[in-house]
């Protein structure tokens, strides 16, 4: 499960490490790879249909995209609409993390706005994914959960529908969206199961977004395409031994001519059952301490034998994403699969995962409102003592609770999100998001089994399995101990006496 | 305290079978002069300086000379992209369920916690005015229970008494989100001060702007603005949480109205010179029959009277009289909106005042921080800082993450007022969940610094003291989970 499970029980963010995160600056940003601004100038619409879509809606106004639409939906980029380019790229060519939790003034080209509002294009995108999860997903879901298995038609149609590279532009085979569409994709995906949402997570913030940001214009040709229209990745960073403490991990890389020689074992990965692209964090350096861990594409294929993926875990929810030990024995892989500098794979995974907490995040929310949609209306129309439970006043005080908590949990998502797109910091809102998304998506999958009564308690009412995919999100990309440690380090800095 | 105090026991302000005004309620269009300014650095200009209580022009900012006039109380001119903030402020609608509905055209979602130029710079200039002329007088308006009347000149000087009112009326003519701004900062150094400020520009000030003709604007706007304190008239000793039970009742006679009735918990009574009175017009109608009225207090002259203030757990500084009118005459004109749909204002403005009371304990939970985590760094025990524990940092962190949850909620649901989507069901949210929360952050405040968080000379114990009047007063805690319950099972009707 890549950074995902392989946290279970440990988290990745390490208070000693947190050092790392200050520093970190993305490389600048081309125009073209800069995520697309969500802005719409007055007039511009999305031309229609596109997949899954319900055809030209009554009253949209058709604009002919000047730039290329996105093939998989349709949907043309950002960029056909008053995109303003160099705003963006200045923004992103400006993206750090900052250890304070207070953002440095915004630069003249922010603008804030109502995070949970969307765009025209935004609302389109969303109601695609739900039609999308309703019609493909929601059939597989028990059956899924029951085999703890991914159905292999339904992952080629999450690549079909572009889901599996929302932010991968356009001329390597992407959507060519922001940020926050992937996080509308992950959220709408996970309403009706969290754990597809979760591989779509990992796919999109884990993998994409980190050859995007850190491969070379040869890699970004090389890997992308294959990452956004066929092939699985995973994130392979933890081990038996280093969850939580993730940069003491011990596969290592041994150079040999050109090549490196990767060993080791990693546990916890997801995805790696499907994965076809593996990105494995291998100390070059050990001597070095954190400072010799770099990054490596590995592909299966070519590594033949020496990639070994284990037996799948057996887990208690997101069972359909597998989670597998993978050894490498010997794996030899070319210098031209290193995934930035050697030595920074540390950085990279920090940087990566910074945005993969506000996924998980989307996903989380997409849980509580999931469960929250299945058992508000089981409560309503179960009667007892001659009247709907829902009816009961201390019910509705409960759904009021957990409706507001889930509110405040999708607003620390989405702005978090649109801080992304802008190009500002998101240290302390990213860990804020997964961190109060995961403990609100425990409170409210937990109440909705409670609500539904004995019903919430079987299998076959999906109430129980939101409740079990829920507890992984207090554990992965970041165990709740280590995020309350991050933002802990951040307040005392904050008010450094 | 107007709706405020006005709901403390008897409960908040939105009563289940009242929801139904809520989907019909339509603000009146907003011309381009008056619609708050969008935060859009398109046509974005600099301050110009100096501004009040500012430190002058900073190194780093580019000033440019405005376009039109700066406004005079901040030097801080509003952004012009009158025709888009009027096309959305005309299609302003609330609705009844959770969802919003398909945005406007000109709708730019963004990041609602990160401020524009203009944003940073009140912020800071009105942390600094807290800082030199609120401060000082914290624990002596507390003591004292009572308002320092050069304090209340200087908020009225600073133009923090009229945000949003436009410019030619005297005001900031600037956005509902800039007024959040305000308020949060005012309440991170005194809340009951903040929650002065709160009432006068989202309960006063917005419904004149709303609902006053052009006559009544230019009448009461300039006052409001600039130097009467107004207070929200809505809540009796009968009718609290049940606020259209209200029985002062306003019979026709000639050209006037008169007033008779007591109303309780009246926030800002001692001090106001403007009164906005809810009456009926017909006890027979109901919620139908109530109407509002401008009430000037040297007009009315004796026959309204200011009661004895009510000595509370917090917000001192804040004055909270009965009031008695007895036979007030009120001239037609006075009539703020149609007669008989005093309700829909109340709601309305109510709707806003929900944000504005979230900024204020934002900002109150946020002082509470300020206050007990420094202590707790500098505090010595077993040999080390007490804040080296982690399980007090995991306390903290918790804290802080609740508080961005709260915090992102309110600048959320105050970016959709500014944006005309509708805010219902986030306002509610953002109210309910900010009480809660500063509940908490201020309890743990006062744990955190230990003794000395129970002595009077340390602030946290006034944070917790203030605190708690938030989950009682614009709705009490109960009324908003009715609410909210209610938008919900409207949404997953079976």
């Amino acid at each position: 499960m890549a950074a995902v499970l392989a946290v279970r029980g440990y988290g990745l963010l390490p208070v000693t490490r947190l050092g790392a995160l200050r520093p970190l600056s993305w490389p600048s940003m081309t125009p073209a790879a800069a995520p697309p601004r969500t802005r719409l100038a007055a007039g511009c619409s999305n031309p229609l249909p596109f997949d899954g879509g319900r055809g030209i809606a009554a009253g949209a106004t058709l604009v002919a995209p000047a730039v290329g639409s996105s093939p998989r939906f349709g949907i043309p980029t950002a960029g056909t609409c008053a995109a303003v380019p160099d705003a963006v790229s200045a923004a992103a060519a400006a993206r750090r993390s900052t250890s304070t939790g207070v953002p440095p003034p915004p630069r003249k080209e922010v603008v804030p706005g109502p995070a949970t509002a969307l765009t025209g294009e935004e609302a389109l995108l969303q109601d695609m994914v739900a039609k999308f999860a309703a019609r493909h997903v929601a059939p597989n879901v028990a059956s899924m959960d029951a085999k703890a298995e991914l159905d292999p038609a339904l992952l080629a149609q999450l690549f079909e529908a572009g889901l599996m590279g929302v932010e991968v532009s356009a001329v390597h085979g992407g959507g060519g969206m922001s940020f926050t569409s992937a996080v509308i994709v992950i959220e709408e995906l996970a309403k009706v199961d969290p754990a597809v949402a979760a591989v779509v997570d990992i796919q999109n913030t884990l993998l994409c977004n980190t050859v995007r940001r850190h491969g070379t214009d040869a890699q970004a040709a090389e890997w992308l395409p294959r990452l956004a229209t066929s092939a699985v990745g995973s994130f392979c960073l933890s081990e038996p031994g280093s969850g939580s403490d993730a940069f003491a991990l011990k596969t290592t890389a041994v150079g040999d001519g050109e090549d490196w020689i990767l060993s080791g074992t990693k546990a916890w990965i997801s995805n790696a059952k499907e994965a076809d692209i593996f990105l494995v964090f291998a100390n070059a350096e050990p001597a070095a301490g954190h400072r010799g861990i770099t990054a490596f594409l590995v592909d299966r294929a070519a590594a033949g034998g020496g990639l070994v993926v284990g037996k799948k875990e057996d887990k208690l929810g997101i069972r359909a994403t597998s989670c597998c030990e993978l050894t490498l024995g010997g794996v030899r892989v070319p210098a031209g699969n290193v995934l930035g500098p050697v030595g920074q794979g540390y950085k990279i995974a920090i940087g990566t995962l910074n945005e993969g907490r506000v996924g998980i995040g989307a996903q989380l929310v997409g849980l509580a409102q999931g469960a929250m949609d299945v058992a508000l209306p089981y409560a309503a129309q179960r009667q007892q003592f001659g009247r709907p439970v829902a009816d009961n006043q201390g019910m509705q005080f409960q759904f009021a609770q957990a409706a507001t908590e889930l509110a405040a949990a999708r607003a620390l998502v989405y702005n978090a999100a649109r801080l992304v797109d802008v190009g500002l910091p998101v240290v302390a809102d990213a860990a804020y998001a997964k961190l109060y998304a995961s403990q609100v998506a425990d409170r409210i999958a937990a109440a909705c089994v409670n609500w539904a009564g004995g019903v919430g308690y079987m299998r076959d009412f999906p109430a129980e399995k939101f409740f079990r995919d829920a507890k992984i999100g207090q554990i992965y990309e970041g165990t709740s101990n280590i995020h309350l440690v991050t933002i802990a380090k951040l307040l005392s800095k904050k008010y450094e006496v | 305290m107007a709706t405020a105090l006005a709901l403390r026991g008897g409960g908040g302000l939105l009563p289940t079978l009242r929801h139904g005004p809520y989907r019909l309620f339509r603000w009146p269009s907003v011309t381009a002069t008056s619609a708050p300014a969008l935060a859009s650095p398109a046509t974005w200009c600099s301050p110009s300086f100096p501004v009040h209580g500012s430190r002058g022009l900073a190194g780093r900012t580019a000033v440019m000379a405005p376009a039109q006039g700066p406004t005079r109380y901040l030097g801080i001119r509003n952004v012009d992209v009158a025709a888009a903030v009027a096309t959305a402020a005309a299609a302003r609608r609330s609705v009844s369920t959770g969802a919003a509905p398909s945005p406007p055209e000109e709708v730019v979602p963004g990041p609602a916690t990160a401020f524009t130029e203009e944003e940073a710079l009140l912020q800071d200039m009105v942390s600094k005015f807290a800082a030199r002329n609120v401060a000082p007088l914290v624990a002596l308006m507390d003591a004292k229970a009572e308002l320092e009347p050069s304090l209340l000149a200087q908020l009225f000087e600073a133009g923090l008494m009229g945000v949003e009112v436009p410019a030619v009326h005297g005001g900031g003519g600037m956005s509902f989100t800039s007024a959040i701004i305000v308020i949060e900062e005012l309440a991170k150094v005194d809340p009951a001060v903040s929650a002065v400020v709160d009432i006068h520009n989202t309960l006063l000030c917005n419904a004149v702007r709303r609902h006053g003709t052009d006559a009544q604007a230019a009448e009461w706007l300039p006052r409001l603005a600039t130097s009467s304190l107004g207070a929200f008239c809505l809540s009796e000793a009968g009718s609290g949480s049940d606020a259209f039970a209200l029985k002062t009742r306003a019979v026709r006679d000639g050209d006037d109205w008169v007033l008779n009735g007591t109303k309780s918990w009246i926030s800002n009574a001692k001090e106001a010179d403007i009164f906005l009175v809810f009456a009926t017009v017909e006890p027979a109608a109901g919620h139908r029959g109530i109407t509002a009225f401008l009430v000037d207090r040297t007009a009315a002259k004796d026959r309204l009277v200011v009661g004895r203030k009510e000595d509370k757990l917090g917000i001192r500084a804040s004055s909270c009289c009965e009031l008695t009118l007895d036979g007030v005459r009120v001239p037609a004109d006075n009539v703020l909106g149609p007669v008989g749909q005093g309700y829909k204002i109340a709601i309305g403005g109510l709707n806003e005042g929900r944000v504005g009371i979230g900024a204020q304990l934002v900002g109150l939970a946020q002082g509470a921080m300020d206050v007990a985590l420094p202590y707790a760094a500098e505090r010595h025990q077993f040999g080390r800082p007490v804040a080296d524990n982690q399980g007090m940092q995991f306390q903290f962190a918790q804290a802080a993450t609740e508080l961005a949850a709260a915090r992102a909620l309110v600048y959320n649901a105050a970016r959709l007022v500014d944006a005309g989507l509708p805010v219902v069901a986030d306002a509610a949210y953002a109210k309910l969940y900010a009480s809660q929360v500063a509940d908490r952050v201020a309890a743990a405040g006062v744990n955190w610094a230990g003794g000395v968080g129970y002595m009077r000379d340390f602030p946290a114990e006034k944070f917790f003291r203030d605190a708690k009047i938030g989950q009682i007063y614009e709705g009490t805690t109960n009324m908003h989970l009715a609410t909210i319950a209610k938008l919900l099972a409207e949404k997953y009707k079976a």
